[in-house]
């Protein structure tokens, strides 16, 4: 039944090549833990994408109740963890993970540095890979707020003063980041609310593609 | 007529880059000066607020002078207490000064640090400052207490907004 729909669908559009492409390659040896269990080092990148789809399901699921307003914003998150079902293990999933993708991508990092596989011709990707961790802190700056607890207001409050402590454009940065000049606010969550949920995962998106294309166009770096 | 024409080739791409760059532009412009509109935005008029302290009560020694203000966050409005150290110094000038640590934001108080019960004193990171707002060498802070501008009106004292000041 699904093979004819396939078959059906591949007649008409050709799409083996598409997905081919995308799936059907081989892993050298040196990089497959069957034949040298050390090669497990090369997961690291891997694993950080695998959370990264966990985080960005889990978010979905989560502005199912979420409001970024200051009146209710603590009640609706109150409310998702302990009145709805699985809410705690949904909200868990997106605060365990937020901590696991920086420790995933630390790895990897590490992996990376170590081997020397960031050496020409992949220093493009080394870069790309670092505006991928800057965007992933940002990430978690955002998401920090939005409980809206004591903890993550004052966490926010310290924040805005390292931004605003940048040279020459400090006091624009913070308050295009707060909303307000002095107040952290309503303008503030919904701001945050904003940058973590639609700006920086739309840029996180290319940039992963980036990173995505040119490891498939360069390939793996060879063994040590 | 110029020797060098323009080709129609020219001519067509020079349009469509124009045309195209008029499009994204008027797509664009709304929505990077709907998203910086609050670095634009005109800062109210610094008001004098009015505090339950009267002027003639003011002593030597440093005291918390709570008030309340409505404060205006974009569509919420809400009262916010806020306070201040505030004394007259030798001379007989009032002093106010702001109970926001420089360091991290904290609030500092007069004398609860034991070791020195004449300076400010910021329980989080040991921050101190002395009486008159200046930073203590040698603590967190890399600042001096802000500043209240002050009013007195019918006997009681009216504070504005808190000011920085220079680097000690």
């Amino acid at each position: 039944m699904l093979n004819k729909l396939y078959d059906w669908v591949d007649e008409r559009l050709d799409i083996t090549p598409l997905w081919r492409d995308i799936a059907d390659h081989e892993v050298p040896e040196h990089v497959n833990p069957a034949h040298h269990f050390s090669a497990f080092v090369y997961c690291f990148g891997g694993m950080t994408f695998f959370v990264t789809v966990i985080q960005i399901l889990s978010g979905m699921f989560l502005t199912m109740y979420y409001v970024p307003d200051i009146k209710n914003a603590w009640e609706s998150v109150y409310y998702l963890q302990n009145e709805v079902a699985f809410g705690k293990i949904v909200r868990g999933m997106h605060h365990w993970g937020a901590s696991l993708v920086l420790v995933m991508m630390f790895l990897h990092t590490l992996r990376v540095f170590f081997q020397g596989a960031y050496k020409k011709p992949r220093e493009l990707n080394w870069i790309v890979g670092v505006l991928i961790f800057f965007v992933m802190l940002g990430l978690g700056f955002t998401g920090y707020l939005l409980p809206w607890d004591m903890k993550a207001l004052f966490a926010t409050k310290v924040g805005l003063q390292i931004a605003e402590s940048t040279p020459f454009i400090g006091s624009y940065v913070k308050v295009l980041l707060a909303g307000h000049e002095h107040i952290v606010g309503a303008q503030t969550l919904t701001r945050f609310f904003a940058i973590h949920v639609f700006f920086l995962p739309a840029v996180l998106f290319g940039l992963l593609a980036a990173h995505f294309i040119m490891i498939r166009k360069q390939g793996i770096s060879g063994p040590l | 007529m110029s020797k060098d024409r323009v080709s129609r080739r020219q001519f067509l791409s020079y349009t469509l880059t124009g045309v195209g760059g008029f499009m994204a532009a008027g797509i664009l412009m709304p929505m990077v000066r709907f998203a910086v509109d609050p670095v634009l935005k005109a800062e109210a008029a610094g008001e004098f607020v009015a505090t339950k302290q009267k002027v003639a009560d003011l002593t030597n020694e440093p005291v918390r002078v709570d008030f309340t203000y409505k404060q205006k966050d974009a569509w919420y409005e809400s009262d916010v207490t806020e306070s201040a150290w505030v004394y007259k110094d030798d001379a007989g000038k009032i002093i106010a000064l702001s109970p926001v640590c420089k360091h991290l934001g904290c609030t500092v108080n007069w004398g609860s640090d034991k070791a020195h019960p004449d300076q400010f004193f910021c329980p989080c990171h040991y921050g101190r400052y002395t009486k008159d707002g200046t930073n203590v060498p040698g603590t967190p802070p890399l600042a001096p207490l802000d500043v209240y501008p002050f009013k007195e009106k019918d006997g009681y004292l009216y504070l504005g907004k808190a000011k920085p000041r220079k680097e000690a």
